[in-house]
Parts: C-alpha cells; structure tokens; sequence
C-alpha cells in the first residue's frame, strides 16, 4: 500500500521585488509523481535549492500544489478538512534543532503534538514515556532542551513526532547542523523507528553515507526527479551524481576509480566490507 | 554561560512549596503583597516577617539565595530610603547643610525599607520555587475568566513560554554575532551615545533577521505538529487543586486575618506608623 | 613571523561555581604559509582557541605571541591584531547586514579607517578572491543562495587583508558541490597569496585531503599535532575520543587484515588507488 502518492505535483511561487511587483514565477517543483510503499525508508536526495524541500513541506500540507495532487494515506492533501489527520499522519522534523523545539524540558515538549490533538492526559504520559525510550532520550525527560547536544534534540524532536503516533514521518536535511557524532546518532534513531517501529521514513539529505540503507532513493534537480532507484543503482551513476552536484562514499569512489583503470570491479560499491569481497580478498 | 541566564530563577529542590498549585503562589505572593500595605503599625510587619520566615523554612531555599536576588535592588532601596529619610517634613533630629532629618522621615524610610525588602523576598519566593512553565500555566488558568471579555488569555501564556524558551537562545546569538562583528573590526564600545547607537546597526540586524527566521521556522513546526491555538487541547500536566492546596489557602486566610488584625487594629506601640 | 601559543590555559566562568577548564596548557608554533586542519568533537576547545587567535578571548594564564610581540601587552594594538588574523565564524552569513554584498564587504576594511578608495578596492579584490559573481555584487545578501552568502561573508573577512585566516566549518550546511567549491577557493587562496589557513572541521576526508597539518583537540589539550598521515596512524585513539579516520584508512586497514600488504597510512583517495593498483593491475 501507498503511504504517500503525488501525482503531477507542481509547485510555483512568485518572486516579488521590493515594491511587491511581479519580477517572475519561480517552479520549486515541477511536475513530479512518486509513490512511497508503507513501512519503507525512502531518501530524497539533491543539492541545496533542488526543490527537496520543497516536495517534503507537501507531504505534511504545510504547502499545497499549484498543479497535481499529492495524496497521504489515501487522503487528498488539499482537503481542508483532512488537515490535521495528514499532520498526524505524515509528521515531520525540521533542519534546525533550536526552532522546532518548543517546550522549555524535554518531556514537555515531546507532549506537545499529543496535547494539541487531545489526547487525555494519562495517555500523553504513556506516549510521551514509550517515544523517549523510541529514541533512547528517557534518561534526559527532565532536561531542558537547552542543555542538550544538537543530536540529542534532533531526537528529542523525532520523539515530539512519534508521540503522535504517525505513520510516516518525513525528516527533512535533520543532520545539516549537527556534528558526526551528531548524525550518528540521528541516522541511527531514525533506523531504529523505521525497522523496530514499522514507521515510514522519508529522509531528506545530501550526506551520501545516510541513505546506503535506503529501500529507495529519489535524486531531485530543479524541482524534477533526476534519478530514482535502489542505493546501488543511483551509486552505480558517480559522473551523474557529480553533475548534479552531489557526490557519493569514499570506498563508492575508490572503487570507481580503479574501475576506470582497468581493475575488474562491479558498479555500486557501498560498503568497505563488499570492496574487500569484490576484490577478490 | 549565557545560556544559564533564566528569567525568574528557579531553584531545583523538593519542597512542600515546590509542590503547590502555581495557582495557591500566584494568589498567596498577591495577598502577602497587598496585607504590607494595609499595616499601621510594626506588629503587622512583624506578623508579615515571620509568616515569610516560615514559608521560606518551608521552601528549603537557602536564605542567601534570596538574598542574592536582593543585591541588584539595593539601590532602588537606599534611593527610596534616601528620599523619605531627607525630604520628609516634620520635626527635625538633626541638619546637615540643608537637609534635616526629621522623626516622621525616619519612621517613613524604616516603614519604606522594611516594607520593600519584605515585598522582594516574598515574590522572589514564588519564582524560586515554581518553574516558568509553571508560572505560565498558572497565569493561564487564573486569567481564564477573561475569556469572556476576548482577551486571548491562552495564546498570551503560550507567547509567554515561548519567549522563556528563547531568551537564552537569543542571548548567545547576540554574543556570538557580537563577537563575529569585533573580528571584522566593529567597535561597540566608544565613542559618544550617537556613535554607539549606530555602532549596534551590525548587531541589531543580524540579531532580528535571525529571530524573525527562527519564529517562522518555529511557527512551521508548531503547525506539523498540529497546533492550532488552545481550543480542543488537553494538558500534559493539568492544574489539580490537591489537599494541600486547600489547607494552603486556608493558611493564606489565616495570615490574612491574624496579620491585619495586629497590623491595623492593635494600638500597641506605634514604633512605626504610616498614614 | 609567525603566532606562538605559549602555554595558555583558559578557564571559562572563572571565580563561579560553574567554572570550568576550555583550555589546558596549549603551547603550538603556527609557521607563516601553512594550511592547518583542527579537528576535535564539539566541546574540545577548538573554537575557543581560535578565538585567542585574534583576541576575542583571553587567556587566564599563558602568552600569545604575534610576529614576535605579545598580544597581551598593554600597548599592544588589539584592533590591528584582529585586522592580521581574520576569524571566520560557523554561518558566517548569519553576520551579513548591509542592504547589498559589496556594501557588506566594504564594512571591515572600513573600520580599520583606510580611505574610501582603499576599502572599495580591498572590497573588490576579496570578492574576487572568494570567486564571486560580479553581476551579483550589488544585490541584498539576504536574496542569494547559501553558498553564495558563505563567500560574502568569507569576503568581508579577507577585505581586511589578513594575513592568518581561520574558517571555523567553512562548509557547513552546504551540499557536497558546494563544499567542494568552498574548499578548492580556499586552497587556491593558500597557495596564491601563501596566507596561514586554520581549517576547523569535522569531515576528516576534508582535512586529509586538503591540509599539511592537523592538530587534534581533545578536552581542552592538544592530543596530536602533525601531518595527516601521522595522525590517522592513531586512528584507534582517535575513535576513544569519539573521532575518526577517512573512510580510505578504514579500507586500507580492512585490505591489510585480508592478507593484502598495502600501506595503512593512506589518507586520500588517490594515495589509495595508487597504493592498490600496486597489486592489480
């Protein structure tokens, strides 16, 4: 089953100058379709003003298509009525770990989503109890937010998502800001939902080595799908990737590399462990 | 750390005070506050004195923690001691130069200091014990009769928690755009009032580009996570009067009585008096 | 001429109760030409280093020596200090406050009080220098793309003609072209204007590929201090202190156990590829 289908989705907006006169329109996402299968981990790719997103803020209607339709668990996203069922449905986690936290503790904020959708109090506890342990932030439920690492609040932002019991959440670049370490734990909190929880994850990103366990991967370049397929097929393309400004693991490159001088190795190396295997160590 | 830096300074500990309803706080801090200025005479503030002694006993604050919360005020306090202690007409104790010294300027700047430092200490108490969050949803509750009258008792509070949640944040923003500044050879701090002011331009903007981006991106996110103003919300942690909250009350009334009782009626020994 | 670290320590909130050690007895030699990498987590001291570079902090004991005179002499000119050692900060961009980009630039060179021709062609000049699009010097900053803002800032920084810069994450945020770009510009400027270039970085495949040292930063100490492949040598170390090697050291490492005698000090993909084709080609 389709958790999420867009079909055509075109997104414009218009540039205005200082004197709100119409100087163009720009197409953040142009005529896209895709269908995301329930319980997958799907990654979104592409450089910075790809119009990724562009796509994700769709998916969670804080935006709606110019053109097309996009569809969240069979429920039309322009559906005013819908609304919040899609919010519920498809929550989503932000860039910025700052802005997206709104409760001055941990357990606070994580049971803010759950309080504005009304559920009872008792309840809220429990979600509140079961999404910390989710993202292995329990210890910490009595902490400000402000005392936290920059990975430690991305989660406990994942946590605020979870507690309100969604089916898919989308993550949109949820590690730009946040040290190796930070990305670390991150990636791994959002395995972990989508293996241990069953929860759709749509992740969007440009760090190559966060979608290696993707079941798919969309590539977007100016608002159109450039390349979609497994890690393995979109890895297998390192002179395309490099055109649309992305680029892919070191062991992906070194083994594309020697490929290139002759040494006989397959397309779409992704882990060091398969490099040793495919060279025949 | 700037980041330390919290508006209304609460000190973690586990009290029979920590625990009340922010409500009880909120109404016994309004109470204390309007019996100091109904007293006639020092047994009322002694009363006052000793009511504030217990509950502090109670608080499990440590005394110089309040007292330290003092220090910033002390000089409003000599000001005002100051002024009544000078300018106050009546009969003279003794002159300097101009300025004499009068009894009734002496009872009015003791009744002044003893009556502000009770003030501050006792509403510092409902700060230190109740968090801000506390404090909001308190307010929030407390308020909520306004409904009637469109005030938007409900969005205030929220507007409230959220500013408590980004003071800090703000703060080390503005140190750090501060600093970014200096390292490109800004100078905040000489030149005469008009160059300063002008000076800040660097900072100012920065400072409000990235506020107004982070309330954007904040907005955003309450509305993913289905926010929609106060209507149909349940509470995490809802405010339930519980037994001791009512026994509180009935503390309150208690003092409230016993307090005017001796502050206005005893005419016992007018050490100090007041109007 | 060069900048001598004479055993500084610093201790933050000194004389509180939350006072605490950033610094530990630091003493370093930064030679006039070199492209230095300085990595550590967050919280290592790193950054806070930095800032006693130009004087933004102040060592609580300890001297810091600037081509050959001590910046905390009491006649020592601060603001010249910090006109010679340009800092700059993570998203520099978020600094930027004139209403279009070579205003913007024109800002430092200003106040170092140098005549409107000077600042204007020191502006020009460190534009250029950053590779920044001529058509698009007059524009707000606050309407170009992420990358683009990064050079900006990086020019308002340069237009003071420094002769140490220190780019504290130059990359952060941007996706893997525009990291890439940032880089090579940086490099290039290096190599032209043989400028002292301190890099703060996460990415160990950034450092090893550009820098000709690397100093580690490890609870307010110096944990190493010299050239990449000597220092990824220590890659376990590294790890306990929740760091890393580049990936290639990893495979070199994994190629070796199999049996495989390459070298295990590689740090660059090309030093790899080489170092493999010894054996299949």
């Amino acid at each position: 089953m389709n958790i999420v289908k867009a079909e055509n989705l075109t997104y414009e907006y218009i540039r205005r100058d200082e004197d709100g006169n119409v100087e163009g329109i720009t197409t953040a996402v142009d005529d896209v379709s895709l269908r995301v299968k329930q319980g997958d981990f799907v990654a979104i790719l592409g450089h910075n003003g790809s119009g990724k997103s562009t796509l994700a803020k769709h998916i969670n209607a804080i935006l709606s298509p110019t053109e097309g339709t996009v569809w969240v668990d069979g429920k039309d996203t322009r559906d005013e009525e819908e609304i919040w069922n899609i919010r519920q449905t498809a929550g989503m986690v932000f860039q910025n770990p700052d802005n997206q936290i709104i409760g001055q503790v941990v357990e606070e904020d994580v049971g803010f989503g759950p309080e504005n959708i009304g559920v009872p109090t008792e309840e809220i506890w429990e979600r509140v109890t079961e999404s910390l342990r989710a993202v292995g932030m329990y210890q910490f439920r009595k902490y400000s937010p402000n005392k936290l690492s920059g990975g430690q609040k991305q989660r406990v932002s994942i946590a605020g998502v979870l507690a309100m019991h969604p089916k898919c959440i989308i993550l949109d670049e949820p590690t730009a800001m946040l040290d190796p370490n930070g990305r670390k734990e991150v990636i791994r909190a959002v395995r972990g939902l989508n293996q241990v929880e069953g929860v759709t994850v749509i992740l969007i990103t440009h760090y190559m080595e966060e979608i290696i366990h993707a079941d798919k991967v969309f590539v977007m370049d100016r608002g159109k799908i450039a390349m979609e397929g497994t890690p393995r097929e979109i890895f297998s393309q390192v002179e395309k990737l490099k055109a649309l400004r992305l680029d892919v693991p070191q062991v992906t490159l070194l083994a594309y590399n020697l490929q290139k001088k002759g040494v006989p190795l397959p397309d779409g190396i992704l882990t060091t462990e398969e490099f040793v295997k495919a060279l025949g160590l | 750390m700037l980041r330390d830096i919290t508006l209304g300074q609460y000190y973690q500990t586990e009290s029979v005070i920590h625990r009340l309803d922010p409500r009880v706080k909120l109404g016994g801090t309004l109470v204390f506050i309007i019996s100091l200025f109904l007293f006639k005479n020092f047994w009322g503030f002694a009363v006052a004195a000793v009511f504030l002694g217990i509950v502090i006993g109670l608080s499990k604050v440590p005394f110089k923690f309040m007292v330290r919360g003092m220090k910033s005020i002390l000089f409003l306090l000599l000001i005002t001691v100051g002024f009544n202690l000078f300018l106050t007409q009546g009969t003279p104790i003794f002159t300097v130069w101009k300025l004499s010294v009068t009894w009734e300027g002496l009872r009015l700047a003791l009744t002044m200091a003893v009556r502000l430092s009770l003030l501050i200490i006792g509403s510092s108490v409902m700060t230190l014990t109740t968090t801000p969050n506390n404090l909001t949803d308190g307010m929030e509750r407390m308020l909520r009769p306004l409904k009637v009258f469109k005030v938007p008792v409900h969005e205030v509070a929220m507007m409230m928690s959220i500013a408590l949640r980004f003071i800090p944040i703000l703060l080390e923003e503005t140190d750090k755009i501060m600093k970014a500044q200096i390292a490109r050879g800004a100078d905040f701090e000489s030149g005469n009032l008009i160059r300063r002011a002008k000076a800040l331009v660097p900072l100012l903007v920065p400072l409000f580009i990235s506020a107004f981006r982070r309330a954007n991106d904040l907005a955003m996110a309450m509305e993913a996570r289905c926010y929609r103003g106060g209507e149909g919300r349940t509470k995490m942690k809802p405010l339930i009067y519980q037994k001791r909250d009512y026994l509180a009350y009935v503390c309150l009334a208690g003092y409230l009585a016993v307090s005017i009782g001796v502050g206005r009626l005893l005419p016992l020994g007018a050490v100090f008096y007041t109007f | 001429m060069s900048i001598i670290i004479d055993h500084v320590n610093y201790i933050y909130g000194e004389g509180t109760p939350l006072a605490t050690k950033a610094l530990n007895d630091i003493c370093l030699t930064i030679p006039d030409g070199q492209f230095i990498g300085i990595i550590g987590h967050t919280g290592s001291g790193k950054s806070t280093l930095m800032q006693h570079l130009n004087g933004l902090a102040k060592a609580t004991t300890g001297h810091i020596y600037f081509n050959g005179e001590d910046i905390y002499d009491s006649d020592y000119d601060m603001k010249k200090l910090r006109s010679k050692v340009g800092l700059v900060f993570q998203y520099p961009e978020h600094q930027l406050f004139e209403i279009d980009v070579f205003t913007d630039v024109c800002f430092g060179p200003k106040n170092l009080g140098l005549d409107r021709r000077e600042v204007e062609l020191r502006a020009y000049e460190a534009l250029e220098k950053v590779g920044f699009p001529k058509e698009l010097f007059y524009q707000s900053p606050f309407e170009l793309s992420g990358g683009q803002k990064r050079r900006a800032a990086i020019a308002g920084v340069l237009a003071m003609e420094p002769e140490v810069l220190i780019l504290d994450e130059p990359t952060a945020g941007l996706d893997p072209k525009g990291r890439d770009e940032i880089l090579h510009q940086i490099k290039k400027l290096q190599k032209e204007s043989g400028m002292t270039i301190l890099l703060v970085s996460h990415s160990m495949e950034d450092v090893a590929e550009y820098v000709d040292r690397i100093i580690v930063m490890n609870k307010g100490s110096v944990m190493f201090d010299d050239t990449p492949r000597e220092v990824f040598h220590h890659y376990k170390e590294l790890e306990e202190v929740g760091l890393s090697a580049p990936q290639v050291t990893y495979i070199m490492h994994a190629l070796r156990e199999k049996g495989l005698n390459v070298d295990t000090d590689v740090t660059t993909i090309a030093e790899a590829a080489k170092e493999i084709l010894k054996y299949y080609s």
